[in-house]
């Protein structure tokens, strides 16, 4: 498999504080990679550094390289805005914009960015966006409903079709099922296997089963450190750092 | 064996009875703040009403003497005054307070709120000067866009803080779920952060305007007033606040009565935009929507 993006001694602070520490790490292309490890060790902060939203935080920056196919997304002429039509991003609580409709929801990121559409035009991106998040059978008959009537765990999924619909090559994943309910939390882990065979996933998460049912690789980082990075199978059944093994089987601290 | 607790306590009745001690006090408290307001409305209703007819709003003023006529030179003036303030003040106003709010611990935007805090606490007749100085003398005379000018500098302060205000409740999750699309920042602002707290900043657009509604000494010597039909920006012009003062303390029992439903008609007026303001928002004056 080839690699997607590799990060090369990926250092993130926020103003002093360090929030991750020399990160060197491959995600392969077509995989799901899972981050993995106890709060405040890093992880959502890696993954927001993957597609230069680390940033946007006042007084946060990152040091170190980020290379997606070949080219480095922090060399200095890479305009953000670029880098995260190509690497978009769910978060943990749904955020669907309230002043729009759930159809205008899943084309805002098109519509913002410029990009002209006529009407016929609109409705396919918005019926293969929402078919590929597997909502379109529950809310094409309301499309002009507001994107907050839906259910969290819809307006999760709603938060999915509106970042596919600009055409990602890569799709990060802040815990996006924390705050959803068993039911729709299966949902979403059928889609990102689903959505593998198109896109590159990464998916930052709280539960171990999660990481175990859907990714193909699973790092574990602890206190700002990248501690083991491996196959699911290997992490979750024969982890070679004792850290991975106390956390994985609750035995930490 | 375990002894059963007695529902009934002293401590209860003693419970009981503060409350409704302090829940009569609160509600004292109440009828003593909305007693003046109804007493104003009754007053004005009371004085005013009986003055009103249609020639009030269709006719010019009359000289003393002569019975009749109207203020409906003032009626079109006060509307033009604050539709040009307001085409002054509300850009100004909202730009400001979206930038004050999106740019929180910049030195400009703590400059900035610091300015309009300022300019809130300027008395009206200062502010009056202030347009004076600025638009009166250099052009030479009284004038419409001078009144305009001075309502709208007291316009703006409370353009810019209420939109600061709304605009931080606007959750950071939009801001970056916007930006994690690909939009560029100063359209995030524009189509997200913006666009959602546009009831809340409408909210605050329609109090000001209601505000300088009112006003009458920062109109005393800018727009100064105008017996006759002017609604030439360069050339004075009359308010309904300036009228009524005028007539008020004139020694005619006809102008006397005049202001009176002056008076009443200006109190519709801001009373209208005000329910306008809940119509806006559903009632809720604080939410962003």
């Amino acid at each position: 498999m080839a690699d997607k993006i590799q990060t090369h001694h990926l250092t993130a602070y926020f103003g002093k504080v360090r929030g991750v520490h020399d990160i060197n790490m491959n995600i392969q292309e077509n995989q799901i990679t899972a981050i993995i490890g106890p709060s405040g060790c890093g992880k959502s902060t890696f993954v927001r550094c993957l597609n230069r939203m680390h940033e946007v935080i006042v007084g946060a920056y990152a040091e170190g390289e980020v290379i997606l196919d070949g080219d480095n997304i922090y060399a200095p002429e890479v305009d953000p805005v670029q880098v995260r039509r190509r690497i978009g991003m769910v978060f943990q609580k749904p955020t669907p914009f309230p002043t729009m409709s759930i159809e205008d929801n899943v084309a805002a990121g098109l519509k913002l960015n410029g990009v002209t559409f006529n009407k016929s035009e609109k409705e396919a991106v918005v019926e293969r966006c929402l078919k590929q998040a597997a909502l379109w059978e529950e809310v094409k008959d309301r499309l002009r409903a507001p994107g907050g009537s839906l259910s969290g765990g819809q307006q999760q999924r709603l938060c999915v079709a509106r970042a596919l619909a600009v055409e990602p090559e890569v799709l990060l994943m802040d815990e996006p099922c924390s705050a959803l309910d068993p039911i729709s939390t299966a949902r979403i882990e059928e889609l990102l296997i689903e959505l593998k065979a198109n896109y590159t996933i990464v998916i930052v998460t709280h539960n171990m089963q999660q990481a175990a049912r859907t990714a193909d690789m699973t790092a574990f980082f602890f206190s700002g450190d990248l501690i083991e990075f491996g196959e699911t199978r290997q992490i979750f059944t024969n982890p070679d750092r004792r850290e991975t093994e106390d956390y994985i089987t609750g035995r930490f601290g | 064996m375990v002894s059963a607790t007695p529902l009934v306590m002293g401590h209860y009745q003693y419970r009981k009875a503060k409350n409704l001690l302090m829940m009569g006090l609160t509600i004292f408290a109440t009828v003593i703040t909305l007693i003046p307001l109804f007493l104003i409305l009754g007053y004005l209703l009371y004085k005013g009403a009986s003055s009103l007819n249609l020639a009030f709003f269709t006719k010019l003023p009359t000289p003393v003497g002569e019975a009749g006529g109207g203020m409906a030179n003032a009626i079109v003036g006060t509307f033009e005054l604050v539709l040009i303030a307001c085409l002054i003040g509300v850009p100004i106003g909202v730009g400001a307070g979206i930038y004050v709010a999106e740019h929180r611990g910049s030195q400009l935007a703590n400059a900035v709120r610091f300015a309009a805090d300022v300019m809130m606490g300027v008395p009206s007749i200062v502010v009056g000067i202030f347009a004076y100085a600025l638009v009166v003398r250099p052009m030479a005379g009284f004038s419409s866009i001078a009144g305009s000018v001075a309502l709208a500098t007291i316009m703006i302060p409370l353009v810019t803080r209420t939109t600061e205000e709304m605009v931080l409740l606007v959750p950071h999750e939009l801001r970056e779920a916007s930006l994690a699309l690909g939009v560029p920042r100063w359209r995030t602002t524009i189509s997200i952060v913006a666009r959602t707290a546009m009831g809340g900043i409408a909210t605050g657009v329609i109090l000001a305007t209601a505000r300088i509604a009112g006003e009458t000494a920062p109109l005393l010597f800018t727009a100064f007033g105008n017996r006759f039909w002017s609604t030439s920006l360069t050339g004075p012009v009359a308010s309904l606040p300036v009228q009524i003062y005028t007539y008020a303390i004139s020694p005619f029992a006809d102008w006397q009565r005049q202001a009176w439903a002056g008076a009443l008609v200006l109190t519709g007026i801001v009373l209208a935009l005000e329910l306008g303001v809940r119509a806006v928002t559903g009632g809720q004056t604080r939410t962003p929507r």
